[in-house]
């Protein structure tokens, strides 16, 4: 193998063992940033010695065995008179000794340790953007380039966010621990926060990013996937794998080949994604089969999944789908989930019905200026055969997007509302 | 992006319960990483068929095909980021036989996916 071949290899070694490596070492040092330090010296000794002495059979066992004797010099080394520290260095020096099959340790505990990583790195004393670079970065296995990129931002910036996150977690004195009883539940909504995120920042991608954005909604797919083994009688864990899933499959779907965005109802179905939608599926029964009312998550992904199962959009079961969105409502009221009632309303039992819905929308202070709200109207109103206020709708909704593109096709629409319906 | 690894070698026969065994937690470990989507289990070729073209003509071969240089023995697919890591991945999977069949020999061909 070549340097550059060893290097790729143990790239990919890293993304593969990275997690479980720091969720071990966090564990026994009680300190993620801590954790994540060693681990990373454990790599550049990696980047040193196996390009010469060949890669390990067992990469990770080396990793976190070089990682814990780091661990022990630095606390030697440190000659912290804390008797915490000396009893990590103890600790840790007596499991060396008495633990020669590392693989063993490593998967006893670990399922547990990784859950605590996720719930750590996606603690709420955090901002929004140091828990989606923190969380890319410890579970994830991604380098400060490869995020920075995927963010659009340069990279002293993710590694400032990076350091600035762990140096909170230190300070106000974060547990490594899963959270129980009535904190979970709000942690947990945390933690679908950020993996969400993640897939919507890759699902906004536009052809013209390269690999890493749309890359991105791999990696939170694969970070749900791992939350739901960790956490698998959690319902909107599955709720969420569930929508992305779901989502990810009409991934081939989207771009028309000119790169101009094609509408969920438009695309085609053949290049939507059997195996994802088959998965997606799957993990929407297992939140389902969990019983509990279902949460957002969920919801969304059962509306998803309506989509998914039409074979054309002729066949979409529009009933389930505005029922969907009314149980949607009740638990996350906004804008946009009254707009997709409507629209929803609208097919099931037609215009008049959805512009009924609409209508009771129109005083909605948070709606004014939204523009969908007189775009759904005016395609409604079109449907319904009255031109005039159709037009005036699409040009009200054209004044509100700043969106240049989607002006353009909402001032098309109003233009065409003119003609008589056989040109439209 | 995902890859398919196809495992090709010589029929030896049913594989050691370990080995097996092996294999089964091996691919539960990728689904916990959550990077294994999909595999399959193909039944001994005692049952299988081969089509041939050649020369213009097809002609049906019943198996078994114990004589066959090299049967296709299964398959996973996998969404990695790289093909480096398909490359960790099988390895794994390979030393696995190395540790619990040592007699086998073959090959995984991993084939990215459209």
């Amino acid at each position: 193998m070549t340097a550059s071949d060893i290097h790729r290899a143990i790239d990919a070694i890293w993304r593969i063992e990275a997690a479980r490596l720091i969720a071990g070492l966090a564990r026994m040092v009680r300190d993620v940033g801590l954790a994540e330090d060693l681990a990373q010296e454990a790599l550049v000794a990696a980047l040193e010695r196996w390009p010469r002495a060949g890669i390990p059979d067992k990469p990770g066992a080396w990793l976190m065995a070089t990682a814990k004797n780091r661990a022990i010099d630095q606390l030697r080394r440190r000659k912290l008179h804390t008797r915490k520290h000396e009893e990590i260095g103890r600790d840790l020096e007596i499991e060396q000794e008495t633990v020669p099959d590392l693989d063993a340790a490593l998967d006893d505990d670990i399922g547990d340790d990784l859950l605590r990583l996720m719930f750590t790195s996606c603690h709420p004393v955090l901002s929004t953007e140091a828990r989606v670079a923190l969380t890319l970065r410890l579970i994830g296995g991604l380098t400060t380039e490869e995020i920075a990129r995927a963010f659009l931002v340069t990279e002293p910036t993710i590694a400032q966010r990076i350091v600035r996150a762990k140096r909170t977690l230190a300070g106000k004195k974060i547990p490594f621990e899963t959270p129980r009883g009535a904190e979970l539940a709000e942690r947990l909504a945390s933690v679908l926060e950020v993996i969400y995120l993640i897939f919507n920042e890759g699902y906004a991608a536009t052809a013209g990013d390269g690999w890493i954005r749309p890359q991105l909604c791999e990696e939170a797919l694969r970070l749900g996937r791992i939350l739901a083994e960790l956490a698998p009688r959690e319902p909107e864990v599955h709720g969420l794998v569930a929508l992305m899933e779901i989502q990810a499959s009409r991934f081939g779907a989207r771009t028309g080949s000119d790169g101009t965005p094609v509408l969920l109802l438009d695309q085609d179905r053949a290049r939507w994604d059997r195996l994802l939608i088959r998965r997606g599926l799957a993990a929407l029964e297992r939140a389902e089969q969990l019983g509990s009312p279902a949460g957002p998550y969920e919801l969304q992904a059962a509306i998803a999944a309506c989509h998914a199962q039409a074979g054309t959009a002729e066949a979409t079961d529009w009933i389930r789908i505005a029922a969907l969105y009314e149980a949607l409502a009740l638990l996350t009221p906004s804008p946009v989930v009254e707009l997709n009632r409507a629209v929803a309303i609208a097919f099931a039992f037609g215009p008049e019905a959805g512009l009924a819905h609409v209508d009771a929308l129109a005083s909605e202070p948070l709606l004014k200026s939204y523009h969908l709200l007189p775009s759904v109207r005016g395609d409604l109103l079109q449907k319904l055969g009255r031109l005039d206020e159709a037009r005036a709708e699409f040009e009200r909704a054209a004044s509100l997007t700043r969106n240049a593109r989607e002006r353009a096709l909402l001032l098309e629409r109003a233009a065409a509302s003119m003609r008589p319906a056989a040109d439209r | 992006m995902r890859y398919m690894m196809i495992v090709k070698g010589q029929e030896l026969g049913n594989p050691p319960q370990e080995l097996v065994s092996a294999i089964i937690a091996l691919g539960e470990e990728a689904t916990k990483a959550g990077v294994m989507v999909g595999m399959g289990g193909l039944l001994p070729t005692a049952k299988a068929a081969r089509v041939r073209l050649s020369g213009g003509k097809i002609t049906v071969t019943d198996g078994p095909f114990t004589e066959a240089k090299e049967v296709i023995g299964g398959f996973t697919t996998y969404e990695l980021a790289s093909m480096e890591e398909a490359i960790e991945w099988t390895k794994r999977f390979l030393a696995l036989h190395t540790e619990y069949w040592p007699a086998w020999e073959g090959e995984v061909e991993i084939r990215p996916m459209a």
